[in-house]
């Protein structure tokens, strides 16, 4: 059970405080509503781009890192394609250094060429480093858009070509700035050894001056029911052949969310998982293989993807898995096997409020998804899941009609 | 109002206060570590070996007597020993390093006992059905042939080969045809060998049960299990290669993968602290010269580092990037140059006060929570050290100077001492 408090300030700027005094660091965590969703077709990773772009500088404070690490404080962040999530920790005498900065920079960014420049070239790089240079690298810039025909789901946060990174000019990111970073649109966690006297009086100080600006209104096209199979097959310098099947499922918030998480650890989750035993150990049909779900905010994918052993054929890899999915459809999960997928998911969510920055940031994401207390119902959820439910669950989805598959093999 | 151009005060790390292990002893010698914090009622129990790859005769055993411990005892099929630490939630994690292996068991400490009984038993009964062992090589070499297709992957595995030489302890670097050929028995010995009482010691973090000693005792501490042999094994000094330059093509590689360092010493030598002082500054941070010159000001790289490698008998120093393969040669140029200026100028008062409190404030960060606290323990006790070890280094980093900085460079950081390798495209 996590505490926590819950504010809305006179920008319309989030606050949720939690205190856990077990640490000697306190941690802001900074949500922004937008993510590579948001983003136009033909400008693809800019919210990523962006994300580079917050460390160059803000109105009044040249360079963000330097006064950070000066008190001993440590940040990064991350873009997926619903949220842009920015922290830092610092020693918990500190903590109003970290207020400073972070308000900075939602109060207005530098916005200099150089920074600009800079930050196109290093995502270029790293879309080359994580992405094109690497073995399977490009698997996600080529499935999204088998898998999603519509939905902005179909290109990567690192963007869908090197070009649109190359082509951004200064008028966008100001645009952008302007749209989506603003208290109205933002969550603000503090959490760690905190006093919350002090937290609110900060906040007041350091971010209720900043104009609340519009929440991020999303207004997404709805991907279209898949209603045929969907096949894709790539030529690649890789040692193995490797195959990718994804399948559309609800959203984050949806009933169903939890059987379907479940069903993936049945799957796959360690050695005792049933894709692991008999597909790896028994008919030796895959070197690894896994299956879970992406976890988007808007209708997501169950995905399963594996390498194939050696002289094996796709035709035959494919059977193997789709016999595992058949028995998911016919048999009833046993009561044991289901049990032991809920105990994992327990002692999960339990290792996980162990660290006071990973709280932080969950509860930052569950109250965007509608409250921040859903962080205290996972638990819970998870032990309602039922054995019908995944037989049902299994025959909805796992379906050939519902299915986009990615043949990766080598050359 | 407000004045955001002024930087709120802040407060310097004067002191660190580590809560320490507290220690106790099994019936048959194994020395237990403990670190009782933590809100969770959780546990990780680690079982520390020196059976780390320095004491194997052929690659890969090492790594596999760890890894395929949980396949199979006499009593129980690789199947059962998972269904059963699976159906309890727990996690059981192995791994090898150059000088130990390490078993790890993550708990709810309400089926910690229940599990316990499952971990007593691998350790101690592994029998290693050649079936279990086949599938293991058979994947492990499929993952490193798709490591082999990463050109920092091949980098770091060129890497120490080039530092201790190729038949060396720490350099032998593993080829795939290893997968082929490494055997049952050697693995079956290795386990024997170095997966004894003697041999072990265990560390537990956590909200810890009352009843752990009584428990521990009753699993590991009872009978004097594997055979007690002397594993001490000589250090043969390294072999560095003598050729300062290294390159392996890769012709279509995007990027390039670049290492450079040199053979060096481990944290027990007198200039390890204030060598991580220069080498924070050097690579070691967001901050880094390294980062602001060739990420931030270049744009060649999405990243680049520096770090000291402590091993149990040596140590080295490396700088690590990946860098557009049209900018390889500026980008090496550019490494070069930062080494130079940091020989040749004394580092501002400005940079070093931020990187000494950069350093302490992580330092801080590693104090916190159970497991942390733990690590902090396994990395003093396996270079036989105390925790005065961390009282120094925190005394040391406060006091070091800029002059102590250049001075270190100078002696340490010579171009003809530095070994370059690039794979990729030059």
């Amino acid at each position: 059970m996590i505490q926590f408090e819950k504010f809305t300030l006179k920008n319309k700027l989030t606050l949720i405080i939690h205190t856990d005094k077990s640490t000697p660091m306190a941690c802001v965590n900074i949500l922004y509503n937008v993510g590579a969703r948001d983003e136009d077709e033909s400008k693809t990773g800019f919210a990523h781009l962006f994300e580079h772009l917050m460390f160059g500088g803000s109105i009044n404070i040249p360079n963000y890192d330097e006064p950070l690490q000066l008190v001993g404080g440590e940040n990064n962040a991350f873009t997926t394609n619903d949220i842009t999530n920015y922290y830092c920790t610092v020693p918990a005498a500190n903590l109003e250094t970290a207020f400073w900065l972070e308000s900075d920079r939602m109060l207005s960014l530098a916005f200099t060429d150089k920074s600009l420049e800079v930050q196109r070239s290093v995502v270029i790089e790293e879309f080359k480093q994580r992405y094109l240079n690497q073995p399977y690298g490009d698997v996600w810039l080529l499935l999204r858009p088998l898998a999603y025909k519509v939905h902005p789901y179909k290109w990567s946060t690192i963007g869908k070509e090197i070009s649109h990174i190359e082509n951004a000019v200064m008028g966008d990111v100001k645009a952008f700035f302007k749209k989506h970073y603003c208290p109205a649109n933002a969550i603000l966690v503090v959490a760690g050894n905190v006093d919350r006297e002090n937290v609110i009086k900060l906040t007041e100080k350091w971010f209720e001056p900043i104009p609340a600006g519009e929440a991020t209104i999303h207004n997404l096209p709805e991907e279209p029911i898949q209603t045929e199979e969907r096949k894709h097959t790539v030529h690649r310098d890789v040692p193995q052949d490797a195959i990718y099947k994804a399948y559309h499922m609800c959203a984050r918030v949806d009933k169903e969310y939890h059987t379907i998480d479940i069903m993936s650890d049945i799957l796959s989750r360690g050695n005792s998982s049933r894709l692991y035993k008999t597909l790896i150990k028994d008919k030796k049909l895959f070197s690894e293989i896994n299956a879970y779900v992406m976890g988007d905010f808007d209708k997501g994918l169950f995905v399963i993807s594996g390498k194939l052993s050696d002289g094996v054929s796709t035709e035959q890899a494919e059977q193997g898995i789709e016999a595992e999915l058949q028995k998911l459809k016919i048999e009833l999960v046993a009561a044991d096997e289901l049990q032991k997928c809920k105990n994992k998911t327990e002692s999960t969510i339990i290792f996980s409020e162990a660290d006071v920055l990973n709280k932080a940031t969950n509860l930052a994401i569950s109250e965007l998804l509608g409250d921040a207390n859903l962080i205290n119902e996972e638990t819970e959820k998870y032990q309602q899941v039922t054995a019908e439910g995944i037989k049902d669950i299994a025959n909805k989805i796992l379906k050939k009609e519902n299915c986009s598959t990615l043949y990766y093999l080598k050359k | 109002m407000l004045n955001r151009t002024q930087a709120p005060e802040f407060k310097t790390i004067d002191s660190i206060a580590i809560q320490q292990a507290q220690s106790f002893t099994l019936d048959n010698g194994i020395h237990v570590h403990t670190i009782d914090a933590g809100s969770q009622e959780l546990t990780r129990i680690e079982f520390v070996f020196k059976a780390g790859m320095y004491y194997q005769d052929t690659p890969l055993v090492a790594s596999a007597a760890c890894a395929l411990i949980e396949n199979g005892t006499k009593k129980y099929s690789a199947n059962q020993l998972s269904d059963s630490i699976d159906f309890y939630g727990s996690f059981f994690e192995t791994s090898v390093s150059q000088d130990f292996s390490s078993l790890a068991l993550f708990s709810l400490n309400k089926h910690l006992e229940s599990t316990l009984v499952f971990i007593e038993e691998l350790i101690k009964n592994a029998i290693y059905p050649q079936e279990e062992i086949n599938t293991y090589l058979t994947n492990k070499k499929q993952k490193f042939l798709v490591g082999s297709q990463k050109v920092d992957v091949l980098a770091r595995r060129k890497y120490s080969e080039l530092i201790f030489g190729s038949t060396h302890p720490y350099g032998i670097e593993v080829k795939a045809e290893d997968h082929d050929a490494t055997k049952r028995d050697s693995i079956v010995n290795f386990f024997k060998k170095y997966y004894t009482h003697s041999n072990c010691i265990i560390i537990v973090a956590g909200k810890l049960p009352a009843n752990l000693h009584q428990v521990l005792n009753n699993h590991f501490g009872k009978d004097k299990w594997g055979t007690a042999t002397n594993i001490n094994k000589a250090y043969i000094p390294a072999q560095t290669t003598t050729q300062n330059i290294h390159y392996i093509e890769k012709p279509d590689a995007v990027q390039s993968a670049i290492r450079m360092g040199r053979r060096l010493f481990n944290k027990t030598h007198p200039d390890y602290f204030a060598f991580q002082v220069l080498n924070t500054i050097f690579g070691g941070y967001f901050g880094s010269r390294l980062m602001a010159n060739i990420r931030e000001d270049k744009g060649y790289t999405y990243g680049i580092g520096s770090g000291l490698a402590s091993l149990v008998h040596d140590g080295y120093f490396f700088i690590s990037t990946e860098v557009g393969a049209d900018v390889t040669k500026n980008a090496l140029e550019e490494i070069y140059k930062e080494i130079e200026i940091m020989q040749n100028d004394l580092v501002s008062d400005d940079e070093l006060e931020t990187v000494k409190n950069y350093i302490l404030g992580q330092f801080l960060r590693t104090v916190e929570g159970p497991f942390a606290l733990a690590d902090k323990f396994k990395g003093i006790w396996e270079f036989g050290l105390n925790y005065s070890y961390y009282g120094n280094y925190f005394n040391a980093v406060k006091s070091v100077t800029s002059q102590q900085i250049r001075d270190l460079s100078g002696k340490y950081l010579q171009k003809k001492d530095l070994i370059e390798l690039v794979v990729g495209k030059k």
